[in-house]
C-alpha cells in the first residue's frame, strides 16, 4: 500500500485528502441539515398536539360543568 | 402506519454506512490514475444512481396515483422526488469537488453524465414551483403526477442526447471508473450503492411518517372543531 | 368521418381562424424573433454567423419565441369554457391535445417561415444549408408542439401562468435543442453544409417526438378531469 501511495501521480496525499474529506463532509452536512429540518417539523407537531390536547381538555371541562348545572 | 419499519430500517442503514465507510478507507485499493481522490467515486456515483432511481420510482408512484385515484400514491411520489432532488444536490456538489480535484475546475462541461444530471436536476427542481402554483389540491396532485411521468420519460432521453452532444475529442475519463473495476473496488462500490439505497428508503419513510403525523394532527383538529392555526400559504400533499 | 376526427378538425379550424382574425400570437412571435436577431448582432458584436454560433442563436431565438406562443395556447379555452365543452362531448378528450398541438405546430412553422429567411439575410453567407434545415425544423417543431401543448394545458390552470411555461418547458426541451443545434451546426458551417451525424440527430429528434407525443396523448385525459 505504501509503495502504491508513493507511486501515485495526481495530487499529493495531503491535498487530495482535503478534497475527499470535503466531499464526505458535504454528505454529512446535508444529512444533518435534513435532520434539523425534520426536528423543526417535529417541534411544530408537538406544539400543535399540545394545543389540541389543551383544547380537548377544556371542552371536556365545559361539558362536565354543563352537566353539573343542567 | 408509516413509522412501523422505521427503526430496523435506520439501524440497517447506519450499519451499512459504517461498513461502507470502513471498506472505502481501509479495504478498497488505491486507484492508479487518480490516487486518493478516486475515493470520492464511492460517494458520488451511488448517490447519483440512487437519485435517478428515485426519480423513476416517483414516476411509478405517479402512475399508480393516476390509475387508482388514491392520493397516498401522490404523497409517495412527491416524497420520492423530493428526496431524489436532495440527493441530487449532494451529487452535483460532490461531482464538483471531484472535478476540481481531478481537473482543477469546479465545473466541467465535458463530463456528459454530470451535465445530464444537472439538466435532470433542474427539471425536477421546477416540480416545486409548478406544484405549488396550482391551488386546488386534487388538481395539484393530478398535474404533479403528470409532471412526474413526463419527467420520468425525459430522463433516459436526456442522458442519451447529452452523451451524443459531447465532442468525440474529449476523453471519457470516468468511463474507466465504471467499466473494468477490479473486484475489490466493485465490491466496495456495491456496498456503497446498497448503503445509499437504504439511506434513501429510510429517509423517504422518515418523511412520510412526519407527513402522516401532521395529517393526523389535522384530522384531530378537524374532529375537535378546533380553530386552525395560521394557514400555510401553499397546499402541500398530505398523508392521512 | 368519426366524431373524433370531426372534433379534431373543428378545434383546429377554430383555432386557426381565431388566430387569423385576431392575430394575437403570430406577429408577436415573429417580431420578437427578429428583434432578438438584432440584439444578438450587437450582443455578440458580429455581422456574420456560422457553425455553432449561428445554430445557437437561431435555435435559442426560435425557442424563446415559441414560448410566447405556448403561453397563450390555452387562454381561449380557459376563458370561454373550451375545457368544459370537451369534457361534455362524447369523444376522446385527447383530441383536444392533438388539435392544439397541431395548431401550435402550424404557428411554429409559420414563425419559421418568416424568421429563418430573415436570419439567413442578416447573418448567413449562403443559403445552401437552409433546405436540409427544413427537415430539422419540422422534427423539432413536432417535439416542441407536443411538449409545449402539454405544459401549456397545465400552466393555464395555475396561478403563476406566464412563469410556469418557461420554467418547466425549458429543461424539458433540452434534449430537443441539443439534437436540433447538433444537426444545424454543420449545416451552417463556413465551408458549406456538412452532414456529420445528421442521421443520428434526426433519430434523436424523432425519438423525442414519438415519446412526448405519446406521453402527452396518454396523460391528457387526466389533466381534464374535474
Amino acid at each position: 500500500m505504501i509503495d502504491l501511495l508513493a507511486a501515485t501521480p495526481a495530487l499529493p496525499l495531503d491535498e487530495a485528502g482535503k478534497y475527499v474529506a470535503g466531499a464526505y463532509v458535504v454528505f454529512l452536512v446535508l444529512i444533518v441539515v435534513y435532520v434539523a429540518i425534520m426536528a423543526a417539523k417535529l417541534q411544530r407537531i408537538e406544539r400543535e398536539l399540545r394545543e389540541l390536547a389543551g383544547f380537548a381538555e377544556q371542552r371536556k371541562q365545559e361539558e362536565e360543568r354543563e352537566e353539573v348545572s343542567a | 402506519m408509516y413509522g412501523k419499519g422505521l427503526r430496523p430500517l435506520s439501524i440497517a442503514t447506519v450499519a451499512m454506512l459504517a461498513l461502507s465507510l470502513s471498506l472505502v478507507f481501509f479495504y478498497a485499493p488505491l486507484d492508479a490514475d487518480q490516487g486518493f481522490v478516486q475515493k470520492i467515486f464511492y460517494l458520488h456515483v451511488p448517490l447519483a444512481i440512487v437519485a435517478l432511481m428515485g426519480f423513476v420510482v416517483g414516476g411509478a408512484f405517479a402512475i399508480a396515483h393516476l390509475r387508482s385515484g388514491n392520493r397516498k400514491w401522490d404523497a409517495y411520489s412527491y416524497v420520492s422526488i423530493h428526496m431524489s432532488v436532495i440527493f441530487g444536490v449532494a451529487v452535483l456538489v460532490t461531482g464538483g469537488i471531484w472535478a476540481k480535484a481531478s481537473w482543477g475546475h469546479w465545473w466541467v462541461w465535458d463530463e456528459p453524465t454530470l451535465v445530464s444530471f444537472l439538466i435532470v436536476f433542474l427539471m425536477y427542481a421546477t416540480y416545486y414551483p409548478f406544484r405549488y402554483a396550482i391551488e386546488d389540491p386534487e388538481r395539484q396532485a393530478r398535474y404533479a403526477s403528470v409532471f412526474a411521468i413526463t419527467a420520468g420519460a425525459f430522463v433516459p432521453l436526456n442522458f442519451m442526447a447529452v452523451r451524443m452532444a459531447e465532442s468525440l475529442v474529449h476523453p471519457r475519463t470516468f468511463a474507466t471508473a465504471n467499466g473494468g473495476l477490479p473486484g475489490e473496488m466493485m465490491f466496495v462500490f456495491l456496498c456503497s450503492l446498497a448503503t445509499m439505497a437504504l439511506l434513501w428508503v429510510t429517509l423517504v419513510k422518515f418523511e412520510l411518517t412526519a407527513k402522516s403525523a401532521s395529517g393526523q394532527v389535522k384530522r384531530l383538529r378537524r374532529a375537535l372543531d378546533a380553530p386552525a392555526p395560521g394557514a400555510g400559504s401553499r397546499i402541500a400533499p398530505e398523508v392521512s | 368521418m368519426t366524431p373524433s376526427r370531426a372534433a379534431f378538425g373543428a378545434i383546429l379550424g377554430k383555432d386557426l381562424r381565431s388566430e387569423l382574425r385576431t392575430l394575437q400570437s403570430l406577429p408577436a412571435m415573429a417580431l420578437f424573433a427578429i428583434t432578438s436577431f438584432v440584439i444578438f448582432r450587437f450582443g455578440l458584436d458580429r455581422t456574420q454567423l456560422s457553425g455553432s454560433l449561428a445554430s445557437g442563436v437561431l435555435w435559442a431565438t426560435l425557442l424563446f419565441a415559441a414560448v410566447l406562443g405556448i403561453n397563450r395556447l390555452f387562454v381561449a379555452e380557459r376563458e370561454e369554457g373550451g375545457f368544459d365543452a370537451i369534457r361534455l362531448a362524447p369523444i376522446d378528450r385527447s383530441v383536444l391535445f392533438a388539435a392544439k398541438a397541431a395548431a401550435l405546430l402550424i404557428y411554429l412553422l409559420t414563425l419559421e417561415l418568416v424568421a429563418v429567411p430573415i436570419f439567413a439575410l442578416f447573418f448567413l453567407d449562403s443559403a445552401a444549408g437552409l433546405l436540409p434545415l427544413v427537415l430539422i425544423l419540422l422534427l423539432a417543431d413536432l417535439g416542441l408542439a407536443a411538449t409545449g401543448t402539454l405544459i401549456s394545458s397545465m400552466a393555464v390552470n395555475s396561478r403563476a401562468r406566464d412563469l410556469l411555461v418557461p420554467l418547466v418547458l425549458l429543461p424539458l426541451v433540452v434534449p430537443l435543442m441539443i439534437a436540433a443545434t447538433g444537426a444545424t451546426e454543420p449545416l451552417l458551417a463556413v465551408g458549406g453544409p456538412g452532414y456529420d451525424r445528421f442521421g443520428t440527430w434526426l433519430t434523436v429528434l424523432g425519438l423525442y417526438d414519438l415519446i412526448f407525443g405519446l406521453v402527452g396523448y396518454a396523460v391528457f385525459d387526466f389533466l381534464l378531469e374535474d
